[in-house]
Order: structure tokens, then sequence, then C-alpha cells
């Protein structure tokens, strides 16, 4: 089936607002007779839940910390981008608009990504209005610094917490709306299913996490705004809590699942210690500004201290590689010969999965005090991780999952193929293409928050009528029965493995296999091996406790078992795509010296997947990309 | 190397809960507390018994989900620390180590080390932010932000909202967590025009969910693993009065 985005066309400037006049309103007076679930509090949702709210609907929010301040949109560390052109250095809404397109590798659609750009403006805006407290000068302007793809200063940031920062203004606007009685908070929820009423979406199932009941609530509209799903790595930068499970229950009632190949891995995390590691942490893509990437040229060397190695012996393989852009070689590039260096066992520290990151040529030549006021933070950081001090000694990184450009297909309303789902933030994938570029997560999870569902939505809520369907009807009690039936199925199984053993084995398939360097023979390797586990799982499980209580072992089972489906659809898509694009890199297609190389004379549409079930092959739906605005071009940085 | 742990363990708020002995063998110096945490709980579950409870999320430090106290300390009193931080190098092997969850009136026990800290959010609803609508909001420059404000205002803001301040104090007060609010907004010209109502709701509601007063006892400075000032609660102080006599 081909798919329709349902993106305006003309002239692209105008589609934004053309689209807005175009769209149904709904009468103030009846905005609070419309309820509204969002699942999700993270800058996307919370935005979402505050503004809605605010406009008079009646919203409930949903999320699985304890409170919805800790959503794993507070670690961003380095900023967010908007089109500002306050440094006066060339900046504008098209420029945004081109940069993302092409820093996705050209498979993101135009219009949305014109809309992200166009209302980047007015988030900056909004946070100052909410007391956030960016960065400023001197003269008490808002300050700038630059990133990875572009070649202005259009990044906002607060210290190296902007994210932070950023979710705790959303999360004080949710505060006042629940103060106003508009937003009520379910915190410690997780949702376990979707509830499709014929074919429409009209509510969830989810799980006290407390008490473990299981809580059927209904809503006109259902918005997932539930992060990315780059734990089905086992390790990542992601918080332990995230999940793909909210977005691939709703996969499961039948909505389609785009690009799920696409993830991106970061260059600069800290390297895996040793067996005990539980995730890891991400050291912001700033430091390859001064740092110099090597690895020892001779295998023998790789055991010695790194100040004994000659500067001769020292392969510093991007400045050899890459010689125009070095070390600041983008993130998917400079993690690929992060691998190969280590694949060619020249690799440093232990179990030999990392790389030098040294500064001493930038300490030589600035002196360690200017170093120090550069980075300081994160020198910190790392010495408290590692106990090593990166003044004396290079840090030892290595790339790690960290973001998923994929995720559930939405149309230009962010609504998903189920009507009445939308989908915002990471969990959709609708603006990144292939490849995020740095400071565009947040910019994305704000804008559809604040600016693009408030619009959206109300052209789909005029189309229903308010409380129609209520959690008597009868799908609700089914699928609260399928959830119970499901947790009562894990805990019954008592075998030998621990849920967190099993994600560490699907971990390593999927990283050895579906990671930075994917190929035929790798791919099918994991979609044997991806339901062994599986199966492995539901029969040898071993899940402790009960359902009527407090049972983070219980959350964790059911997050695998979701990562254990959705694994494989992951890999499925990666097995079509016969191109390499942004992070999705098939070996077999690469230039003579490891570019990747796109095919957009067969692969330029969206790979929208529909599971049939485990063992069924699913199908896939496509959506062809079409350019009016930006030339497909190769992307080169030698 | 190996420790004896000394683990709090409550199931739910109805049961009175006691300390109990686990051995923590073979721990790596590399490994944070809570991976060491993360290895005893998957020997118990191998033994068939409960593993212990305990929150966490981002292990980065920045989500303030992660809550215990080690030792009598609040995320075990290493400076500028959370518990997700606090590496195992900083143990000896052979330490004994007593694991508590947050205790205070306001946070009730879940379960083990985990708590109920809804209180936080409760004092946060009072007040903790500025009435601005979504849209219609004026340019971002269009106020100016002197670079000395803008940094108050951010070291304010770096409160990760843990509750350790609260674990730490003897009177069990929410006062650090308050004013780092109350002091962001107000130094900010966008909080300025709410201070007045705000600091009185904010301070009122803290009452009202059970904390207590502070005594100016500071203990809550040493406790944040963030470094929040006590000085924000001096400008609460401030705050407060300018409201009164308003
Ligand atoms: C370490 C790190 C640094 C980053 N730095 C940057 C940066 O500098 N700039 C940038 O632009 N981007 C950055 N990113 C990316 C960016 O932070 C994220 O993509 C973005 O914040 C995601 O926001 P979100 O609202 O979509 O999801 P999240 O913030 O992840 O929120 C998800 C929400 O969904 C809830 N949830 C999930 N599943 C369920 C369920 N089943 N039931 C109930 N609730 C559920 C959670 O409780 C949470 O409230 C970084 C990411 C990481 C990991
Ligand atoms: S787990 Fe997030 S601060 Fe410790």
């Amino acid at each position: 089936m081909i798919l329709d985005g349902k993106c305006p066309t003309g002239p692209i400037e105008t589609t934004w607002d053309r689209h807005r006049f175009e769209s149904k309103l709904v009468n103030p007076s009846n905005k609070r007779k419309f309820k509204i679930l969002c699942v999700g509090t993270g800058l996307a949702g919370g935005a979402a839940a505050a503004s809605l709210g605010e406009l008079g609907y009646n919203v409930h929010a949903f999320c699985y910390q304890d409170s919805a301040r800790r959503a794993h949109s507070i670690a961003a560390q380095g900023g967010i981008n908007a089109a500002k052109n306050y440094p006066n250095d060339g900046d504008s809404i098209y420029r945004l608009f081109y940069d993302t397109i092409k820093g996705g590798d050209f498979r993101a659609r135009e219009a949305d990504v014109w809309r992200l750009a166009q209302v980047s403006n007015n988030i900056i805006d909004q946070c100052v209005a909410q007391g956030v407290p960016f960065a400023r000068d001197y003269a008490g302007y808002l300050d700038n610094r630059s990133f990875g793809g572009a070649q202005v200063s259009r990044t906002f940031y607060a210290r190296g917490q902007t994210g932070q920062q950023l979710l705790l203004g959303a999360y004080s606007a949710l505060c006042r709306q629940v103060k106003a009685k508009t937003v009520t908070l379910h915190e410690r929820r997780e949702m376990l299913d979707l509830v499709v009423v014929d074919g429409v979406a009209k509510g969830i199932t989810c799980r006290n996490m407390v008490t473990g009941e299981i809580e059927s609530h209904w809503g006109d509209a259902v918005i997932l705004a539930t992060g990315g799903y780059v734990n089905v790595f086992y390790l990542s930068t992601n918080a332990m809590g995230c999940s793909v499970t909210a977005a691939w229950k709703a996969a499961r009632k039948g909505a389609y699942m785009a690009n799920p190949c696409y993830t991106q891995i970061h260059p600069t995390c800290i390297p895996q210690s040793g067996e005990h590691q539980s995730k890891l942490t991400l050291m912001s893509e700033s430091l390859r500004n001064d740092g110099r990437c090597w690895v020892p040229k001779k295998k023998e060397d790789c055991d010695k201290p790194a100040g004994s190695i000659p500067e001769e012996d020292r392969d510093y393989y991007l400045e050899r590689k890459y010689p125009s852009f070095g070390n600041l070689a983008p993130r998917d590039i400079a993690s690929r010969a992060a691998k190969e260096q280590c694949d060619d066992e020249r690799g440093v520290g232990p179990g030999k999965r990392g790389v030098y990151l040294d500064y001493q040529s930038a300490i030589d030549r600035v002196g360690e005090d200017t170093i120090r006021e550069r980075y300081g933070n994160l020198f910190e950081m790392y010495e408290k991780i590692t106990d090593e001090n990166a003044y004396k000694q290079p840090m030892r990184i290595y790339p790690a999952p960290h973001y998923a450009m994929g995720g559930l297909w939405v149309d230009y309303n962010c609504m998903s193929n189920v009507p009445g789902l939308f989908v915002l933030g990471e969990a959709n994938f609708s603006v990144h293409g292939a490849n995020r570029l740095g400071a565009s997560a947040l910019m994305q999870g704000l804008a559809d928050g604040y600016f693009v569902i408030p619009y959206t939505i109300a052209g789909y809520l005029a189309t229903v009528k308010p409380g129609e369907i209520t959690a008597e009807h009868p799908e609700f009690k089914k699928s609260a029965d399928e959830v119970k039936g499901t947790i009562d199925k894990m805990l019954s199984i008592n075998g030998k493995k621990t849920p967190a053993e099993l994600h560490r084995e699907l971990g390593k398939v999927m990283w050895e296999n579906v990671g930075m360097a994917r190929s035929d023979s790798s791919l099918k390797a994991a979609l044997k091996m991806i339901p062994e586990i599986r199966e492995e799982f539901w029969n040898n499980v071993k899940v402790t406790g009960k359902n009527g209580e407090f049972n983070q072992q219980l959350e964790n089972a059911g997050r695998l078992a979701d990562f254990l489906e959705f694994a494989e659809i992951l890999t499925k898509d990666a097995l079509n795509r016969e191109e390499s694009c942004g992070g999705h890199f098939r070996v077999e297609h690469q230039t003579d010296d490891g570019e990747a190389m796109r095919n957009d004379e067969d692969f330029c549409y969206v790979a929208a997947w529909e599971f049939k079930g485990n063992g069924v092959e699913p199908e896939m739906h496509k959506e062809p990309l079409k350019f009016e605005n930006i030339k497909l071009a190769v992307r080169s940085y030698k | 190397m190996n420790l004896t742990l000394n683990v709090w363990r409550q199931n739910g708020a109805g049961d009175k809960g006691r300390m109990e002995q686990y051995q923590a063998k073979n721990v790596s110096p590399d490994s944070s507390f809570l991976e060491m945490l993360d290895e005893v709980n998957e020997e118990l579950i191998r033994e068939g018994k409960e593993p212990i409870a305990f929150d966490h999320d981002c292990r980065e430090g920045i989500c303030g989900m992660c809550s215990q106290v080690i030792n009598g300390k609040p995320h075990g009193g290493q400076d500028r620390t959370t518990v997700c931080q606090l590496h195992m190098r900083s143990f000896k092997d052979g330490d004994a180590i007593f694991i508590e969850p947050w205790r205070a009136k306001a946070f009730p026990v879940l379960r083990d080390l985990a708590v109920d800290r809804n209180a936080l959010d409760r004092i946060m609803e009072a007040g903790g932010y500025t009435s601005c609508h979504t849209g219609g909001v004026a340019d971002g420059n269009a106020l100016l932000i002197g670079k000395p404000e803008a940094d108050y205002a951010m070291d304010a803001a770096e409160c990760i909202g843990c509750g350790a301040c609260v674990a730490g104090c003897l009177n069990s007060s929410a006062m650090l967590f308050t004013s780092a609010k109350v002091a962001q907004l107000a130094t900010l010209p966008q909080g300025k025009v709410e201070a007045a109502k705000r600091v009185k709701s904010m301070t009122a509601e803290l009452k009202a969910q059970g904390f207590g007063n502070c005594t100016n006892h500071y203990e809550c400075q040493a406790s944040c693993p963030k470094g929040i000032d006590v000085k924000f609660i001096a400008t609460l102080n401030r705050e407060y009065i300018k409201a009164l006599v308003k």
C-alpha cells in the first residue's frame, strides 16, 4: 500500500500557515468535553499536555517515573537549535530547513521539516518566558554556540544541562495546569496497551507500578510521546526505563512502525568497563573540537601507557582518513571509524573497545586553564566514572547507541495510521530522516508539543463526538484481560535466566549484527538469533514476586518482551534497505574509501511496517519521498 | 572486593520494615553503586529471593530519581555526587555498608529503598512557574538579563528535585528545594511579576505537605548532590518579607 503523509503542497514557505487556516477548530466551550490522554511527560508530552490543558481540554498525562519532571529529556546536555539568526551570521528558516534535510541524508519529508524550522524561533521565546535560564552574554542577550552539521551558530544552551532546563520549563507549565485542574497527572503508570475501538484509538490500559492494579483509561484522542527505543541494544545513553513498550503496543494494535533501522550511534561515549555495566554515559560532542582521536599503529602497543607511545607510532585515523574535517567528521562517520580501528585489534582499554581522545596538543597550544574552562565539567564527569585524569592522559571513548530516528509512522498532523492516535517527539519518525543533527531533538520535542499538536489535534477532534466511547466499552475489558494474561504468563515461567541476562544477550546480538556496520549476512544471522532469545524468554525467564506489588523485575521483563519482538522488525527494515544512508550503514553499499552510498532510485521512501504477529512476515507500506525544494545530493566530508 | 550490605527491606507502607544483611561478592571497583546493587539483585533472584527495590533511571546524576541514604548520608555523602554516580572504588574491601531509604514524614516508603516524593510536585504546583501562555510571548531578547542574574538563576535551577535536602535535614524541611525555585524565578524579570504570590503559596504548601521548618542547620546544602547553596534560602526569606509588606 502506498501511504499518504497528507503533506500540504505549494510554496513551502506558506505550507504550515495555510494548513493551520484550513484545519477545523473546536469551539472553546466544547473543549473541556474532550478528554485527551497524553502518555509521556518529556519535552514532547509535557509541552503538549500543558498547552492542551491551557486550551481547555481535559488532559490526563502519564509517565513511568515518580514525577513528570524526570523524563529522559532531562539528560540532554548540548543545546537546542533555532533559526533566530541573533549572531547575524546568515541563518534563516530556510537554512535550518536545508541543514536538517541534508543532515538527515535526504530521508525526511520537506513539509514537516519546514514547519519545524519555522516554529523553532517561537520555542526560544516560549522557554524564556517560562524562566528558562539560557546562557546570556555580558550585555544580557541570549548566547549561541555552534554544533555539528551547521556552519552557523544557532544553538541555545543552559550550561551543560539544556535538556534539564527545558524540561523543567515544560514541567512548570504542566504544574500550572495541574493547579488549574485542566491536567491530571498519573505518575508511576506504565502503558501496556492501546485500546482501539472499530479501528480508532480510544484509550489505554496501564499498570499502576506501585499497586500492580491494571487500569483502563478512555480518551477521545491518545497522544504517545514516549521517547526512543535504543535500549534495544541494552547498553545505550538512554535511561534504564526507556523502552519501546508504548510504541510497540500501538504497533501490535495496527500502528505502523516507520524506518526502525535508522538509529544513531554517538561517537563520544565512555567505553564499557566490564560485564557489570548497565548503561553508557555520553560525553558532549563538543569535545571533538579540541581532542584528537588516535589508536596505536601496532597491536602490541595497545596495552602500554598512552604516554609511552611515541608520536610516529600513533595513528590519528580521522585526520588520516578525512583530512579536511579531521576530528570533526560527523557522528556516523566518526563512530564507524572508531569501530574499524577496534575491529583491527588496535583498540585500547578494558576489552580493547576504545580509542583515545587526546588533549595534549590542545593543552600545549592554549594551556590547561583554557581547556579547563571549555570542558572542565566533562573532564570531571569522566574522572568520576573512570578514575582517570584526562589532563594527564588521553580520554578513552567509544561509540554508543544514542537516538532513534525511526518510530511510529505519522502524517503531517502527527497522527498515526490509527485515527485518534497521535505520536510526538522521539517516538515518531518524522523530521530527522536517517540521521539527526545535534541539538535538533529538543527542538522537535518542543515544536511538536507546544506548536503543532494544539492545532492538528483540533482538526481531528472536530470530527468526533466527545465521550462517545468510554471505559465501559467491552474492548477495555478485553485489553485489560490480555494485559493481565501476559503478566501472569511471565510470572509463571519461573525459569533460570533473569530479564537482565536475556536483555544483555539481545543487546549483544543487536550491537554486533545490527549496529554500526550491517551486512546481509549479519542481519540474517540476527534474524535467526532474535527469535531464539525470544523463545528462551518465554520458556526460561525468571520473574520474581507477584503483580499486586511494586515489582521492578516484572517491569523489566515486560519491556524486554516488547524489545524482543521489535528487534526483529528493526532488523528486517535494515535488511530491506539495500543502501547506506545516515545512521544506517550497509557494508555492501559503500564507496572505495568507505563512504555511505545512498540509492535514491530505489530507496527514496519511508518504510512503514505493519506487524502481523510473531513468525508472520510484516507487511511494508511505502511512502515515497518527494523533494520539490531541495535537490538530492551526496553528503561528503572529505 | 567483597562487602557486607545492611539494607532496609520493607514491603509497602503497611509493613514495619527491617534491616537485612547481604554479601556483595567480587564487586568491581569500577562499577557504580547501583550496578553493585544490580549484581546483588541478580544473585538474590537466582537464589529465589526478592530483589531489593530502589528508584533509579538516568544513572547520570540528572533525573533525580535515585535516592538512598548510605552510611547515614543521603547519596553517600560524596561531594556533588548522586548515588548513581557514586563508584565502588570509594569503598574498601571488607567494608560494611548501611543502605536506607529517604526518611521523612512527607516521603512514605513504597518498597525497600523507594519512597513517594510527590509532595515535592505539590509544592511546585503551588506556584513554581510563570503564568505565561503557550504562544503570544515576547521575543527572547526583548528583556535583557544581565549575565550575573542569569547565572544566579541557573545556579538555583540546577536542582534535580531528588529530595536529598529533606532526607539530610533533621526537621525534614524542603526549604532548600523550595527556595531554589523561588530564587530562580524571583531573579528573572519574567518571574518577578508573580514573586510575592509565589513565595507565599509555595511556603504554605511546604507546611501543608508535612515538611518541617528550617532551623538553619544547613545539612541540606551538605546533602545536595548538585551543590545548591543555602544562600537561596536567604533569598526566599527576603522575598517572603517583601511579600508580607506588600
Ligand atoms: C544523554 C543524552 C543527551 C542528549 N543531548 C541532546 C542535545 O544536547 N540536544 C538535543 O536536541 N537532543 C539531545 N538528546 C536527545 C533528546 O534528549 C531526546 O531525543 C528528547 O529529549 C526526547 O524527548 P521525548 O519527549 O520525545 O521523550 P522522553 O523525554 O524520553 O520522554 C518519554 C516520556 O514517556 C514516558 N513513557 C515512556 N514509556 C512509557 C510507558 N510505557 N508508559 C507510560 N509512560 C511512558 C516516560 O515516563 C517519559 O515521561 C540527548 C539524548 C540523550 C540520551
Ligand atoms: S538515576 Fe538519575 S540521578 Fe541518579
